[in-house]
């Protein structure tokens, strides 16, 4: 054990209060933009303990964050249940879809991991298609504001969702954090080293391939129903393939394999796309060209260059 | 109408269908055997040459099977040398590191839909069939383009294993696959066969894309379900293996066009995607792959 407050922790602790001090400070524009960048950051530290820590590039992670907005979105609006209660159910639905995804998927590797992942979220997305009586397909459906309210909270006011995202965040940073720098976390990134020499050491590479899937999907899962009661709407374009590259983008930006990365790749993305929308509406080339750019000349992202100059700390 | 003639009807929208899907997924294929890319702008480059073709045939006055003579030759053309650049200017640049090339097709696929979106408009757009014909069969009529597709399918398909297995170019494609140091090693360029791999297998997506045009329109995300059938199709045939594409490209048209008749399109989507990822869990050579 190092110091209790070293300073990485205080890193975190540092953007944490920031993004506290945000609110006061940001004019109300920018609110609701950076709630919904804590939330999809969420989903994308979840993708990053699976593709930046144990090197399993998934192209399904869409599936789980929908598992999570459907299971809270349909769970409060048509079968009547509890906020609270949905949002643990969208939680644990994204887990458990995770798991049952893993279970199959990781029984092989590499490009085939990919191609059985993209095909899962495929299967996925057109199966809430072709329930469309229940789901109402691509149009989706809103969610009440009667329905968005939590032991007294109103989600649908902007401050209080300002809150409860960075209270979301938060938890799921600090937590990360925790999970990377335990033993646990050692094992998953020697996995993505070397996985024959993690197996000849004693672990077992498809148990923690397993869990770091499972904890990644109910990282996907909690942002899915997160999303679903704080703002409000929930549609098929989440399950499409289009949200599983997306939190690919965003650790590839911030950094693969570093806590705060998918949060800064997160907002670059978006202020990117929002200040270029300014100028061209060409935003699927803003896109493009920002994967083909970092693939190119940084396939390390922001975070991981900077931890190569000198910042060998960062974790 | 009878079940009978119901099922021909859907056998018949199914060979269309494989028709398509089979020069589609034999460029996907190819690329996959020699190069060990995974292509997911394939279906980007389909979609190309139907956009291509929309522009061509309006371009070209007169009779529309002039028109679509020259789009059938003009847009593989333009498409190919769209793949030839990007395969210069990008996928060699990352040394064809699998993980790598996957997300720049992914960032490349973003970029020609925009280019299509900003060009060509949000709008789908029909191109006018090169006959118009239609065939009268006792229970129902048929359009005799459709059947004309298939034929002309085969003909390019048999057009390419000619290709692969009797010229020069196609034995150098085909040595590259087998051992690409070897290859390398016995004077053959192998970064210009991934540049003709690449732009043929582009090309082919493309000729795909204009055969189907007239009977689907022309529109910037019509891609999608190519690229998706395509990935199916390749693998449940064995990665790599023409042949094996050949066949799947048949049994997946095929059942495809059955369920979506009797059924529903989405439904025969949803069985095709969980069929293929259990292909891939349980037999990843492919239905048809022999063991390596």
């Amino acid at each position: 054990m190092t110091r209790f407050l070293d300073r990485s922790l205080i890193l975190h602790l540092a953007v944490i209060a920031a993004l506290f001090a945000a609110q006061y400070l940001l004019p109300s524009y920018h609110h609701t933009n950076i709630a919904r960048i804590m939330v999809l950051a969420v989903f994308a530290m979840g993708y990053n303990i699976a593709f930046g820590y144990t090197g399993l590039l998934s192209l399904g992670h869409a599936l789980f964050f929908a598992a999570g907005l459907y299971a809270t979105g349909l769970g409060v609006e048509q079968w009547g249940l509890p906020t609270g209660i949905a949002l643990i159910g969208g939680l644990a639905a994204g887990g458990a879809v995770a798991v049952a995804t893993g279970l199959l998927a990781l029984r092989t590797g590499g490009v085939s991991f990919m191609i059985v992942t993209l095909m899962f979220a495929q299967a996925g997305y057109l199966t809430i298609l072709y329930f469309g009586a229940v789901t109402r397909g691509d149009e989706g459906f809103v969610i009440s504001t009667a329905a968005r309210s939590l032991g007294g909270l109103v989600l649908s006011d902007s401050t209080t969702r300002y809150f409860m995202a960075l209270a979301l965040f938060a938890v799921a940073m600090l937590a990360k954090l925790a999970l990377v720098r335990s033993p646990t976390g050692r094992v998953l990134v020697a996995l993505r080293e070397n996985e024959e020499r993690s197996r000849m050491l004693g672990f077992d590479p498809f148990r923690y391939k397993l869990l770091a899937l499972g904890i990644s999907g109910l990282y996907a899962g909690a942002a899915g129903a997160a999303y679903a009661v704080l703002f409000g709407y929930v549609g098929a374009t989440f399950a499409s393939i289009q949200y599983s590259i997306l939190p690919l983008l965003y650790v590839l930006l911030g950094g693969a394999g570093t806590v705060l990365g998918p949060f800064l790749g997160a907002l670059v993305m978006f202020y990117l796309i929002d200040i270029s929308s300014g100028y061209t509406t060409a935003h699927l080339a803003v896109v493009g060209l920002a994967l083909l750019i970092l693939v190119l000349f940084a396939p390390k992202g922001i975070l991981g260059a900077l931890r190569e100059r000198g910042l060998k700390w960062l974790p | 109408m009878e079940f009978g003639p119901f099922l021909l009807l859907a056998l018949m929208e199914g060979m269309v269908m494989s028709a398509v899907l089979a020069l589609t997924a034999v460029g996907l294929s190819l690329v996959f055997g020699v190069m060990r890319v995974v292509n997911v702008a394939h279906g980007e480059f389909f979609m190309l040459g139907a956009v291509a073709a929309w522009f061509v045939t309006q371009a070209v006055p007169g009779h529309p099977a002039l028109g679509f003579a020259a789009a059938l030759l003009l847009a593989p053309l333009f498409v190919g040398a769209v793949a030839a650049l990007a395969d210069g200017l990008i996928l060699k640049r990352l040394n064809y590191d699998p993980e790598a090339t996957i997300v720049a097709t992914i960032g490349l696929s973003y970029i020609f839909q925009q280019a299509a979106l900003s060009f060509y408009g949000p709008d789908a757009r029909p191109v006018l069939a090169p006959f118009d014909l239609r065939l009268q069969l006792p229970w129902f009529g048929y359009s005799g383009y459709k059947i004309a597709v298939v034929i002309a399918a085969a003909l390019i398909l048999i057009g390419i294993w000619l290709f692969m297995t009797r010229s020069r170019a196609g034995l150098v494609m085909r040595a590259t696959q087998a051992d690409r140091d070897t290859a390398r090693a016995f004077g053959i360029n192998v970064d210009r066969v991934f540049a003709t791999v690449f732009a043929l297998g582009a090309a082919m997506a493309a000729m795909g894309a204009v055969l189907i045009v007239p009977i689907q329109q022309a529109h910037y995300l019509m891609g999608h379900d190519p690229l998706l059938l395509s990935f199916i199709v390749v693998i449940i045939g064995g990665l790599g293996s023409l042949r094996g594409t050949l066949v799947a490209a048949l049994l997946i048209g095929l059942s495809d066009g059955v369920i979506s008749v009797f059924f529903s399109p989405t439904l025969a989507k949803i069985l095709a995607t969980l069929f293929v990822a259990l292909v891939l869990v349980f037999r990843p050579q492919g239905l048809f792959g022999g063991q390596r």
